[in-house]
């Protein structure tokens, strides 16, 4: 039987990197996932996001988001009030968050490879055992029909940050016979 | 020894032109279920909804969190007659949604069966449901459709089983 969940590509960070990048996708499978544990550079103690963009593209990108932080009142924005260069997905710690604490983070895109625009659902979150984390759900929407070939993921809160090292991206093909 | 497979496809489906609903059938010997779609919808304000066994009485309730990209909100239901997997996340004509459902546990024949699901839509919203169906049989068939008008032509539908050992 056919392997149904195969790991394409997996990246361990040995140190702090701009960005990770998977390309050259195969365009074998019918659905995409991308699963990654991630720190980032940024100095402060709040909450950051991950920025996906695919095919290197800076444009085409709608979504929709749904946050909390453990306190207050969840709060739901589109890409106006955060930014149009990808899709922003999920959570990770800051790097004077709570030591070895890692934000967790998962997408899935069905029909990667077809000629329609592609919707991606993701979600993930921060946790250090303090505040300054967060959960986000997102909905999100590339507007392009070119097969996703490659994925980028990039730090951003604002302006682009750096991944840390020991930050690890896990790049799996479903098939769906 | 290798390991026998554990995320098994079960069935797939296509639509090749709109219909009111997709029916999974034959999907014994799993210990979870995952339903993953990729749908539209032929009317707009349609909300996925499922039934299980064809059960259409008022069996169900579900829980919900939604962002619309302006309000999130939380909010039930009680005594439904259907699963609800989305709101805000809902599939438009213009816009698929992307709804994944983990039907937990589905074939045990002593407990209430629990669904979890996600539904994205990028330019409407998105919901996580956790949705129970009060009946103690085990789940033979997981019937999807729309509160309103057909399913688009092009919409897939995956049936996964997960196997714990």
């Amino acid at each position: 039987m056919a392997n149904t969940y195969t790991l394409i590509e997996a990246k361990t960070l040995g140190s702090t990197t701009s960005s990770v990048t998977f390309s050259s996708i195969p365009q074998t499978y019918t659905d995409l996932k991308l699963v990654w544990s991630g720190r980032q550079s940024r100095n402060v103690y709040t909450a950051a996001y991950t920025l996906v963009q695919f095919n290197s593209s800076t444009s085409g990108y709608t979504y929709i988001t749904l946050q909390g932080e453990g306190s207050g009142s969840p709060a739901s924005q589109t890409q106006a009030g955060l930014t149009t260069d990808g899709i922003v997905i999920g959570g990770v710690d800051n790097d004077n968050n709570t030591a070895n604490s890692f934000g967790s983070n998962e997408m899935y895109i069905p029909n990667y490879t077809s000629a329609n625009y592609k919707s991606v659902s993701g979600e993930g979150g921060s946790e250090q055992n303090a505040t300054g984390v967060l959960m986000l759900f997102t909905a999100g929407l590339w507007s392009n029909t070119a097969a996703i070939t490659s994925i980028t993921l990039k730090p951003w809160v604002g302006t682009y940050f750096d991944w840390l090292a020991n930050s690890t991206f896990y790049l799996y093909g479903i098939s769906n016979s | 020894m290798a390991a026998g497979s554990t995320y098994t496809p079960i069935a797939t489906t296509t639509l090749g032109s709109a219909q009111s609903d997709v029916t999974f059938n034959s999907f014994s010997g799993y210990t979870d279920l995952v339903l993953v779609m990729n749908l539209g919808a032929g009317s707009s304000g349609a909300d996925i909804f499922c039934q299980v066994n064809a059960d259409t009485g008022s069996n169900y309730s579900n829980t919900r969190l939604t962002g619309d990209g302006s309000t999130a909100s939380s909010s039930r239901n009680s005594n439904a007659s259907n699963m609800r997997f989305s709101d805000g996340g809902s599939p438009q004509t213009t816009a698929n949604s992307v709804t994944i459902a983990n039907f937990m546990n589905y074939s045990n024949a002593t407990t209430y069966k629990t669904v979890i699901s996600r539904a994205s839509n990028g330019n409407r919203g998105t919901d996580a449901y956790v949705n129970l169906w009060r009946g103690s049989s085990a789940i033979t068939s997981i019937k999807i459709y729309l509160s309103t008008g057909n399913i688009t032509s092009g919409s897939t539908f995956t049936l996964y089983g997960i196997a714990a050992a």
